[in-house]
């Protein structure tokens, strides 16, 4: 489904990204680990087609990231959640669902919003949400057209428990729809838990990867303190 | 790039351009006749004029490097585009500091908002916020995009400012007119003049491509550096 | 598409409507300089209607100013814009929500400072109004196209919203001076028909700058 070929990100005179290559096919799950400023998000970004490579080739099932066709079955949740203060869930989704072409009616989006545990409070401003619901009715946001790629940065940090539950809950979900993940995560256990992949980016490029069933948590987490230490 | 190749057409330039200027200079004060209202005031007129001409050539150049690196994406169009923009300024500034020195004697004010003049200066200030832009954009590929849109958008004003500003005056007319048309006796020295300019102009961008290029070449091999590290 | 524009514009709208941040900053600028304007110009008391024109319009200028400022600050909180940008459509719909959104915002504040003008300079106009109106829209739409794209382009430099003044000004100088002579034809004399050439020169601009904005703004979007 992705096909990632020498890519290379720079900003000036730092890389993000150099050289890195990486393929993945339909219905995997895969969790990026990497130390903070490896490249986990420059490469979800790029992929969502937020960021342009500097250099390399990617192609999402033929398409270029960012072009409508990719956009169409991409979803990218980060820990900004791209949701407006002042508007209540309820305006926040029925406004992209407009924008998505989706015929949802408000008794749908409500289900949404429900779905992710906010059930009653649809039409408060999400001004008054805590950190922990809003980042839930981004999940909702930013899957809303049930997308077939989903792309999480860090998606666990700042969720309560709630919301992490409910998160797992779904991305299992997503997994037996054969939807395709690649979820950046800091939570070695979390990630083994969820994923089917395990791939490390170091400096840039990929320096693990793994099938999850080749190793045991401990293994891979020897390994991954061995790459991050040695470097 | 062939570097001795660049050298030799860049020595070559400045051997032109030193003989040139000597030229353009004997035609301007000596060579070309003495005007009957200003006197040898004038004769600023065939550096003034010239410097503008060839400013607005930069800017040109900028506008068609800015949109063929939005096509291409290639940095040495942006580097090209920066190069024209900066050389284009000096023109300009060149222009508004002859400018005020011409008008003083002759209309007895440091400044005329006479329509050359005041769109020469919107066209300084445009390109100044060109420099602006780039000035305050840290990562490079985003700088180059933000001012190559920025540069598009200046270059299309340019033709819309001066019609504004022609129709204003002629709205409100004041007594100090440009002077147009030419005696064929200065024509000469105008047009030496200009081919030196243009030659100045050429050269200039040449080396401060070079500069830009080497810039460039410098990020790429500190990138290459942090790697390793 | 349209109906998808309409939604961006619509949520504007609503967000304005709820927290009237923009607007009020606009009207309370604006009608600051139409007083700073009248202390400045003391000297002409007597014959300020020549002087309004160019009043009104910097007090537009600066107005609408600071409404494009907010247009991209308020999409730079939770990286709303990242969410805008996932969405499979043409980006030019963002650039034609917003540009609609500041003109409305910017129209809106510039009936508020033309009818304080009136009060505060005594001037009496009525069958000038309709005339003036089409100038103030064909205005305000040529400094939005404009606008929206340099907007999105100083929100994302260092110097953020202070850059946009900087950088706008000298691009719109020619709705400037064409509007203040429309205005100043409308309010002043001679006749209408002098009306033809800055009417056509700032629909030009609108529709040249209309066109290279919505072209150009995903470049400006994207990182």
């Amino acid at each position: 489904m992705i096909e990632v070929q020498g890519l290379a990100k720079y900003f000036g005179r730092f890389s993000a990204l150099h050289d890195l290559q990486l393929d993945v096919s339909e219905g995997q799950f895969i969790a990026l680990f990497g130390r903070n400023g490896a490249g986990k998000t420059t490469l979800l970004r790029i992929l969502a087609g937020l960021s342009r490579p500097s250099a390399g080739s990617v192609t999402i099932r033929g398409f270029r990231p960012g072009s409508q066709d990719a956009r169409g079955f991409t979803g990218y949740l980060s820990h900004n959640t791209a949701l407006y203060l002042d508007l209540t869930a309820l305006e926040n989704l029925r406004f992209y669902a407009r924008l998505l072409d989706l015929a949802c009616s408000d008794g749908d989006l409500e289900t949404r919003i429900s779905g992710v545990g906010l059930a009653g409070r649809a039409r408060e401003p999400v001004r008054n949400y805590s950190r922990g619901m809003q980042q839930r009715l981004a999940i909702a946001r930013a899957f809303l057209h049930d997308p077939a790629l989903l792309l999480l940065d860090e998606p666990f940090t700042g969720l309560d428990r709630e919301g992490t539950e409910l998160l797992t809950n779904y991305l299992d979900e997503a997994r037996s729809h054969g939807r395709t993940c690649l979820m950046a995560i800091h939570d070695a256990p979390l990630g083994y838990a969820l994923a089917d992949r395990l791939v490390v980016i170091e400096k840039g490029m990929v320096a693990l990867d793994l099938e999850r069933k080749a190793s045991t948590l401990e293994e891979f987490q020897g390994r991954y303190r061995d790459l991050t230490e040695e470097c | 790039m062939d570097m001795t190749k660049q050298k030799k057409i860049d020595a070559l330039l400045l051997g032109i351009l030193l003989i040139g200027m000597i030229l353009a200079l004997y035609m301007a004060f000596l060579g070309a006749p003495r005007e009957r209202t200003m006197g040898d005031l004038q004769r600023i007129f065939y550096f003034h004029v010239p410097c503008g001409i060839v400013g607005l050539l930069a800017f040109a150049l900028n506008f068609v490097a800015s949109v063929i690196y939005l096509i291409k994406k290639d940095r040495k169009w942006d580097s090209l585009a920066l190069s024209a923009a900066e050389v284009g300024v000096m023109f300009f500034t060149i222009v508004l500091v002859t400018g005020p020195i011409w008008a003083k004697p002759v209309w007895f004010v440091w400044w005329t908002w006479s329509p050359r003049l005041t769109s020469s200066l919107v066209l300084w200030l445009l390109y100044l916020a060109y420099m602006l832009v780039r000035g305050y954009v840290p990562d490079p590929e985003r700088r180059a995009v933000m001012s190559a849109v920025f540069g598009v958008v200046a270059f299309l004003d340019a033709p819309i400012v001066w019609f504004s500003i022609r129709w204003w005056r002629d709205m409100h007319p004041s007594a100090m007119i440009d002077r147009g048309g030419l005696d064929p006796a200065m024509v000469p020295a105008f047009l030496t003049c200009s081919l030196v300019f243009l030659v100045l102009l050429v050269y200039m961008i040449r080396r401060r491509l070079f500069l830009e290029s080497a810039r460039v070449e410098l990020e790429r091999l500190e990138r290459a550096a942090n790697l390793v590290r | 598409m349209a109906g998808k524009v309409w939604a961006v514009l619509r949520k504007d709208l609503l967000i304005e409507l709820r927290t009237k941040d923009s607007l009020n900053a606009m009207l309370f600028f604006g009608i600051v300089v139409l007083v700073v304007f009248n202390f400045a110009l003391e000297s002409l008391r007597d014959s300020i209607r020549t002087a309004v024109p160019g009043v009104l319009w910097v007090s537009f200028v600066f107005s609408g100013t600071l409404g494009l400022n907010r247009m991209f600050a308020s999409e730079k909180e939770n990286s709303c814009l990242q969410g805008l940008l996932m969405v499979p459509m043409d980006r030019g719909v963002v650039y034609l929500g917003k540009m609609l959104a500041a003109a409305i915002f910017m129209f809106i504040a510039e009936i508020v400072i033309f009818v304080c003008s009136l009060i505060f300079f005594n001037l009496t106009v009525w069958s000038e109004i309709p005339w003036l109106i089409l100038v103030f829209s064909i205005g305000t739409l040529g400094f939005t196209a404009v606008g929206t794209l340099l907007s999105a382009i100083s929100v994302n430099t260092r110097m953020r919203e202070v850059l946009l003044p900087l950088i706008l000004f000298p691009v719109v100088l020619p709705i400037l001076v064409n509007a203040v002579e429309a205005t100043n034809i409308i309010l002043n004399g001679p006749d209408y028909r002098a009306l033809k050439l800055p009417l056509a020169i700032m629909t030009s601009f609108t529709v040249i700058f209309g066109t290279v904005s919505y072209l150009m703004f995903d470049f400006v979007l994207e990182d």
